[in-house]
């Protein structure tokens, strides 16, 4: 993200580089900002086809198991609270207005509206992880953490792997005798109990599916990853807020805001397609 | 030095009748994947010899020395290019087309062929034959389609036998299956000293033992597969224990990670060595004293090796695990090997010195 | 990234050109190396580091040869064993040969064949280099902890569950070694895009760059991939979630799509630079304009876009199904063609040329031996049926050493002569270095064409013990590596040699055409004091011989025929 902007002892360079008439922020090896803007730019456009395809990984993970075992996906995703996750996409929407805004701001020279809309931008992304903690908190007071360490869907031993029952139709029966393994663990492994789950979270009685956990590792690895991207944008607008404080944008020079601006909508867009895959399953 | 090498060549050339390339070729399959590799490497090797010999005619004609320069020519020719694509890509589409026919015929088992059901573990194979029988080598009979349907129990195997040209991988959790079948009888006799048995291999690395998880494959000529199965599962009847067991301590892999004999002492194995003379080794055999550890951690106990401790390191063999060793053998259920079976190989190891 | 403070940004710029003045003597100390933005010792740094990677490699392959003269245990027991051959395979595939000719090669010439004074974003190319520091770091640990004995594929669930090795450490430094190269790609596409000279349009650029804009286009679209793949790979082992492993639920042949969904087009990462570099050699050597040059760029291309479209074939006896087996194989095949393309168009450059067999053209040769075979033997794996005998055997081992080794390793240390002169300024001993290229040719053979023939006979790989019907095909293959080295050790004595004895390099030693031998040997800090117009990257013609300077000159008659030839 840094990459295409001078620092200081570049500008101080430049500066000094009588024969070319190199504007400060122009980097050395550049002939033009109109190059240094484009190549900025493309290196931005490159980086976030990085970034869609390092998530790809993970839909690929989602669709081939959601495929293969609809009634994990149908069953758990009741845990997940659907209005939790709406307000958070309103959150993000907004966040992506306001960083409009800003590379708009910078484009046109208005330097404080700039800085009001990064720091607006920044406070949507902390209110999301503000959201998206006590989202978490309450699934880890259930006990449903990823994976071994779920203790309300643990790892069945001897349960049939996923993958193994591609073929296999769902067996009622058999799930209700997987569900009684779980059932028959010791008290303290089964925490929490179905009551005061379903008082929470309006989650459904009955039968879980075998290998309930994989949704909730997915659930994990999906917004976890999402979640350090979201952390990530704000280290650099937190940068870009401190660099249109010092007045370094203006109408000459913005490529910074503009790119980050890139990458912030794309995380925004990822949130928009794992909300509905997560949340709203029918 | 050469004339080592020319002699093993030549053993060898003896050995799998008469190729350099091919091992022995032994099931309906082998002679349709030999060809299409004879196919495939004349194809190669007349491009390959093609190349070179432009590359060395060009060099040794246009090479660079006192009165000669480079000529004019054309700097590109369509024409040449479409055929060098086009003339590769009929002969590559003639590979595919034999590739994928032979594939259908190794993949696709007749209907009625006879089943043996496979478990690969980490580091031994099984095969358990319709009457129960369980063997640690795969036995066969001739001409006749053999089956398998193979499961693992930890990580992923393969099973690979050569001389059937082919090869599927044991995966965890699913079944996978392969079939063939053997034109010839690897030799005669249900004691098995008159057979040259073909190679099995475990070809998909599965951890420490990986390069030692391979076993030999019986094929018995008509009539006496069905003898050796009834003799094999009958050991206890047949012989005495300490016969039976030593039978059984073959057939069921243990010999794979414990030493019985004096030449595998030096050997670096999974397991502890069964025998009990002399104390420049750490040997295992019965009556000796040993330590053992109940787990990561706990503390080293000191017991006797006695029938309970045998039976126990069988049946749960992660209780107690002799210090210096790894906590790596399978467990022995009741269903893989019965009360009886466990006493006949309980008498053959206390008959080790 | 680091905010440096460094005398070689100011001083190129603020001092006037001294005569003598190039990148490696412009500024001194240790800080002006390991903060510095220019490509040119950011490319040096990566040679040293990929080569000590190398060698380092070289010696778990050597330990793990020895073992393997006796079939039984000689000094390694079979753990140790799997350590050495993982250690090997993932040294030599993560550490080596996915950086080798991009990063270092790449590096040094990318931008100096651009006409430019560097790559578009410096700092990130900096921070490529420490990425690559970085995951190494994490490879050493695993080393000196636990080892790690999955073998390089990381396999699941054996690297998830059983394994006792430090898997996690070892693929956080895969992963990171991952970023390292997206960056490196990223760089490379952009400045291509953006920064090529006056003159240069996309059809008149070097094939070294069209090689390196197809290497980066697979390296900026599969990594990524990768790194999600490992990612997930860590959650399997610390947590759980059972997405890879049967015993959680998952699916262990899941992660092998994965894992080869980015590893089969890592496998032309690493040979699409090496085929630029023959590109380069074969026409300039030969005196002749390359032939067939649209037909190379575009068969560059042609392979990294259909290298997505393949990994089934590494998976053609996992259990997936007979019908997906099929259509990798068909399409393993159309791969193939490119490759075939190029071949022919090397050969039909050499036609009617003035071929001179100095050190880089011996190695392009013997390039096009050992390709040739490495590639055809490609075509059995291809070939469904064939596949099914030959997967996991050493057949497989031979095929990508052929390829790896006998492919990229060769045209890189080839590329390395080549531009020798330019990087250090002086000239190796050619009877020196032509020696030891024939003494790699006949280690290489000697130590991997026996594999074919033990694969095919059944030997399968990553064994530490074997049946003793294999035991002389080892042994003749233990032999040949040791040969082989003795001359890798050779080939880099005669090179570091020459930094001190050799003789100093002319600017255009070679007569080629491309704008890397117009500046002086070495480069000046900036390459150049003014973007150069770029002529035709082959017109060879517009330059002629001057004895008294040992190197070619531009040749004032030719150069307006050459300037209009294309
Ligand atoms: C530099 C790396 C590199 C390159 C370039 C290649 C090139 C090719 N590879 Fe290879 N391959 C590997 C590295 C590479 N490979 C590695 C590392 C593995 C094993 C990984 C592991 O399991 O650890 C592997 C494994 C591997 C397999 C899996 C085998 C198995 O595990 O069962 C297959 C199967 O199809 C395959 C095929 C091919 C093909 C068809 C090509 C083609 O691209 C080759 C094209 C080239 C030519 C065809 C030769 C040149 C052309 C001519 C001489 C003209 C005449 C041509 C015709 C008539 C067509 N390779
Ligand atoms: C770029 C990639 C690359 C390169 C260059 C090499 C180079 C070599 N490899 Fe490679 N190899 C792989 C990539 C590579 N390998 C991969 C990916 C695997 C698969 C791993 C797996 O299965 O997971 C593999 C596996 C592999 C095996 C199979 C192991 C097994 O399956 O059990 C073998 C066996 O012979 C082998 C041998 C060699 C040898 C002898 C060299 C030689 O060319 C090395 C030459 C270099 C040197 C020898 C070092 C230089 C000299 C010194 C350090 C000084 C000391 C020397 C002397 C005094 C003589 N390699
Ligand atoms: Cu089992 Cu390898
Ligand atoms: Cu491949």
């Amino acid at each position: 993200m840094t990459a295409a902007t001078p620092t200081a002892e570049e500008q101080h360079h430049a500066a000094g580089d009588a024969h070319h008439d190199h504007p400060p922020f122009l980097a050395h090896h550049f002939e033009t900002p109109q190059q240094q803007f484009d190549s900025g730019k493309l290196g931005m456009w490159l980086f976030l086809v990085t970034e869609i395809l390092f998530f790809s990984g993970l839909f690929v993970a989602y669709i081939i198991y959601r495929t293969n075992h609809p009634e994990i996906f149908k069953y758990a995703h009741h845990y997940l609270d659907w209005k939790m996750g709406a307000i958070n996409t309103g959150v993000l929407i907004l966040s992506s207005l306001t960083m409009a805004w800003a590379v708009r701001a910078a484009q046109l020279n208005q330097k404080k509206l700039l800085v009001w809309m990064l720091s607006a931008t920044l406070a949507f992304a902390g209110m999301f992880l503000v959201i998206k903690y006590f989202e978490y908190a309450a699934k880890f007071e259930h006990g449903l953490y990823p994976g071994r360490y779920n203790v309300y869907y643990p790892i069945e031993p001897g349960a049939v792997s996923a993958a193994a029952v591609e073929t296999a139709d769902e067996d009622p029966e058999a799930a209700l005798e997987d569900y009684k393994k779980v059932e028959d663990l010791p008290a303290e492994q089964q925490l929490a109990g179905h009551d005061e789950l379903d008082d929470h979270h309006h989650g459904p009685t009955g039968d879980a599916p075998v290998n309930t956990h994989i949704f909730f590792g997915i659930y994990f690895m999906m917004t976890g990853l999402h979640g350090v991207h979201i952390v990530g944008g704000m280290i650099a607008i937190g940068w870009l807020l401190f660099r249109s404080v010092r007045g370094d944008f203006s109408s000459m020079y913005f490529g910074p805001v503009d790119y980050v601006g890139l990458y912030w909508h794309l995380v925004d867009l990822i949130w928009i397609y794992l909300f509905p895959l997560l949340y709203l399953i029918h | 030095m050469l004339n080592l090498v020319a002699t093993q060549m030549m053993t060898l050339l003896a050995e799998s009748g008469g190729s350099l390339f091919f091992p022995e070729a032994n099931s309906t399959v082998a002679g349709t994947v030999d060809n299409l590799f004879d196919l495939i490497f004349w194809i190669s090797a007349f491009f390959f010899v093609l190349i070179v010999a432009v590359m060395a005619w060009f060099v040794f004609k246009y090479h660079r020395r006192p009165g000669h320069t480079e000529q004019p020519s054309a700097s590109h020719n369509n024409a040449l290019e479409i055929t060098w694509s086009i003339v590769p890509g009929l002969i590559l589409l003639v590979i595919f087309w034999q590739g994928f026919t032979g594939y259908m015929n190794i993949r696709q088992a007749p209907d009625d062929a006879y089943e043996i059901q496979v478990l690969g573990e980490t580091w031994n194979w099984s095969f358990t034959y319709p009457n129960g029988h369980i063997d640690n080598n795969l036995h066969i009979p001739v001409d006749r389609p053999v089956r398998l349907v193979m499961q693992s129990k930890d990580v992923i195997h393969s099973m690979f036998i050569p001389a059937f040209r082919t090869k599927m991988d044991v995966v965890p959790g699913r079944y996978t299956e392969m079939w063939f079948q053997a034109q010839r009888p690897t030799g005669e006799g249900i004691d098995l000293t008159g057979h040259q048995p073909h190679d099995l291999f475990c070809a998909e690395y599965c951890g420490d033992g990986h390069s030692t998880m391979n076993k030999k494959v019986y094929v018995h000529p008509p009539g006496e597969f069905e003898a050796w199965l009834v003799d094999a599962g009958n050991l206890l009847e047949k012989y005495p224990p300490a016969e039976a067991g030593e039978k059984l301590f073959a057939s069921r892999g243990c010999k794979q990670c414990h030493a019985v004999v004096e030449a595998d002492l030096g050997r670096t194995m999974n397991g502890p060595p069964l025998l009990s003379g002399g104390l420049a080794q750490p040997r295992g055999g019965f009556g000796t004293a040993q330590q053992v550890s109940s787990g990561r951690g706990a503390a080293p106990e000191t017991i006797t090796i006695d029938e309970n401790y045998i039976r126990e390191s069988i049946r749960a063999p992660n209780a107690k695990v002799r210090v210096g060793f790894k906590a790596v053998m399978p467990v022995f259920g009741s269903e893989r090997l019965s009360d009886e079976e466990i006493t006949a190989i309980i008498a053959y190891i206390k008959s080790l010195k | 990234m680091a905010t440096t403070t460094t005398r070689d940004a100011f001083s190129a710029a603020d001092e006037p050109h001294h005569l003598g003045e190039h990148y490696l003597n412009c500024s001194h100390g240790i800080g002006s190396w390991i903060f510095t933005l220019d490509h040119k010792r950011i490319g040096v740094m990566y040679l040293v580091s990929v080569f000590a990677s190398f060698f380092l490699g070289g010696i778990f392959a050597l330990i793990l040869r020895l073992e393997l003269f006796f079939p039984e245990q000689w000094f390694l027991s079979e753990r140790d064993y799997n350590h050495m051959f993982t250690l090997h395979g993932a040294v030599m595939t993560f550490l080596f040969i996915i950086p080798s000719i991009p990063a270092a090669m790449g590096n040094f010439i990318l931008p100096i064949m651009l006409g430019q004074k560097d790559v578009a974003f410096p700092r990130m190319n900096l921070a490529s280099y420490y990425l690559w520091v970085f995951g190494a770091v994490f490879f050493l640990v695993a080393l000196l902890t636990s080892g790690l004995d999955t073998g390089w594929t990381f396999y699941t669930p054996y690297s998830s569950t059983t394994s006792e090795s430090s898997v996690i450490a070892a693929t956080m430094g895969a992963f990171i070694l991952g970023f390292s190269s997206i960056f490196t790609g990223l760089n490379f596409i952009v400045t291509i895009n953006t920064m090529r000279p006056p003159g240069m349009t996309w059809f008149k650029m070097p094939l070294f760059l069209w090689s390196l804009y197809a290497t980066s286009i697979i390296q900026v679209l599969a990594t990524p991939v990768l790194g999600i793949t490992l990612l997930l790979l860590i959650a399997e082992r610390t947590l759980g979630i059972g997405i890879f492993d049967p015993e959680n639920g998952g699916d262990p042949v899941l992660f092998q799509h994965f894992f080869w969904f980015y590893s089969h087009p890592a496998v032309y990462i690493m040979i699409l630079p090496a085929m630029g570099i023959i590109s380069e050699i074969m026409s300039v050597f030969s005196r002749k304009p390359i032939f067939g040059y649209r037909f190379i760029a575009y068969s560059s291309i042609a392979i990294a876009l259909l290298s997505f479209l393949v990994w089934g074939h590494h998976m053609f006896v996992s259990g997936q199904s007979a019908m997906s087996a099929v259509i990798f194989s068909g399409l393993t095949f159309s791969v193939s063609i490119p490759s075939a393309i190029k071949v022919f168009n090397w050969l039909a450059t050499m036609y009617k040329g003035n071929i001179s067999l100095n050190t880089p053209m011996c190695y392009a040769l013997s390039f096009l031996f050992l390709f040739a075979i490495g590639g055809l033997t490609g075509l059995f794996l291809g070939a469904l049926a064939v596949d099914v005998h030959l997967h996991d055997t050493y057949f497989i081992v031979a095929h990508f050493h052929y390829v790896m080794m006998g492919g990229t390793l060769i045209a890189f240390v080839g590329g390395l002569h080549y531009w020798w002169p330019k990087m250090f300024g002086v000239m190796y001993n050619e009877t020196y270095a032509r020696l030891c290229c024939l003494l790699v040719f006949i280690g290489f053979n000697l130590t991997f064409f026996p594999q074919f023939v033990m694969g095919l006979r059944g030997m399968p790989r990553r064994y530490a013990r074997y049946v003793p019907e294999y035991e002389i095909f080892h042994q003749i293959s233990t032999v040949g590596a040791l040969i082989l080295g003795f001359a890798m050790v050779g080939v880099v004595i005669v090179l570091i040699y020459s930094l001190f004895r050799g003789r100093k390099a002319p600017d255009n030693p070679w007569g080629a055409a491309t704008l890397e031998w117009q500046c002086t040997s070495p480069p000046p800090h900036h390459n150049f004091e003014q973007v150069p117009h770029a002529g035709p990257p082959y017109d060879l013609k517009a330059f002629k011989y001057d004895s008294s300077i040992g190197g070619y000159v531009p040749d004032p008659k030719a150069r307006r025929a050459g300037a209009t030839d294309h």
